[in-house]
């Protein structure tokens, strides 16, 4: 199982910030697919992805137990 | 003693000063970022900020750290408040001690533009009419080159 945490208008949109999914072993690119598919996330390409919480900006495989989360464009202070 | 926090509590200033304080120095600068009630002819009702805490904290830490490595001998605190914030309170703390001013200064005024880059806090204006969470809206560029500038405090200039 892969976590993904999802923030601010994304979360709003997909209705929910943490969705499971019952993958053993994915590439982000994939993951990517899945989430415009299920959720109709197209703004998660203007997110930056951190896995494990560490910015990453390669298509990397993540595994059973990893977490990924999309950033959208930050608007802190 | 955290000097990087994120909180769902008031701020209160004075504790991020003491942070802060030593004896090599001879500055503190602090600055408050507030709810402001209007923004371009619109005005806002409150607030809502979220974080990604665990990596907003480490991000927080990183501009620390940026800081002691250009300015000698400074050395900064921050908090950011996340939840639902009213007009006029305190959404984030940033403390800069330095032996000489000028850094204090510097180095405060690049804690908040480095947090606007890299921290994953996002903010929602809650308008009269309406909601919207900033940074997520097409009028916005907030990553101009695809992703936050993290190399950034690598350079010297």
């Amino acid at each position: 199982m892969i976590k993904v945490l999802l923030f601010a208008g994304l979360a709003e949109q997909a209705k929910t910030s943490v969705i499971e999914l019952d993958e053993k072993q994915a590439a982000i690119s994939k993951i990517k697919t899945l989430l415009k598919e299920q959720y109709d996330l197209h703004a998660i390409d203007n997110a930056m992805i951190a896995v494990n919480e560490a910015y990453v900006k390669e298509n990397i495989t993540l595994s059973t137990g990893d977490t990924i989360a999309f950033i959208p464009p930050v608007s802190g202070g | 003693m955290n000097r990087f926090q994120i909180t769902t509590q008031p701020i209160i200033v004075e504790d991020i000063v003491k942070k802060v304080e030593k004896r090599e120095a001879g500055a503190i600068t602090t600055f408050i970022g507030t709810v402001r009630e209007w923004t371009a002819g619109r005005r806002t009702v409150r607030l809502e900020y979220e974080a990604y805490e665990p990596m907003a904290v480490q991000m927080l830490s990183q501009i620390g750290a940026e800081i002691s490595a250009k300015w000698e001998g400074a050395e900064a605190a921050i908090t950011h408040r996340v939840g639902v914030l009213d007009i006029g309170e305190a959404a984030v703390v940033i403390a800069v001690s330095s032996p000489h001013r000028k850094a204090a200064y510097e180095a405060n005024e690049y804690a908040i533009e480095r947090i606007k880059q890299i921290v994953p806090i996002w903010k929602k204006e809650i308008w009269e009419d309406g909601e919207e969470w900033i940074g997520d809206q097409l009028e916005t560029t907030a990553y101009p080159n695809g992703k936050p500038d993290l190399e950034k405090g690598d350079s010297h200039d």
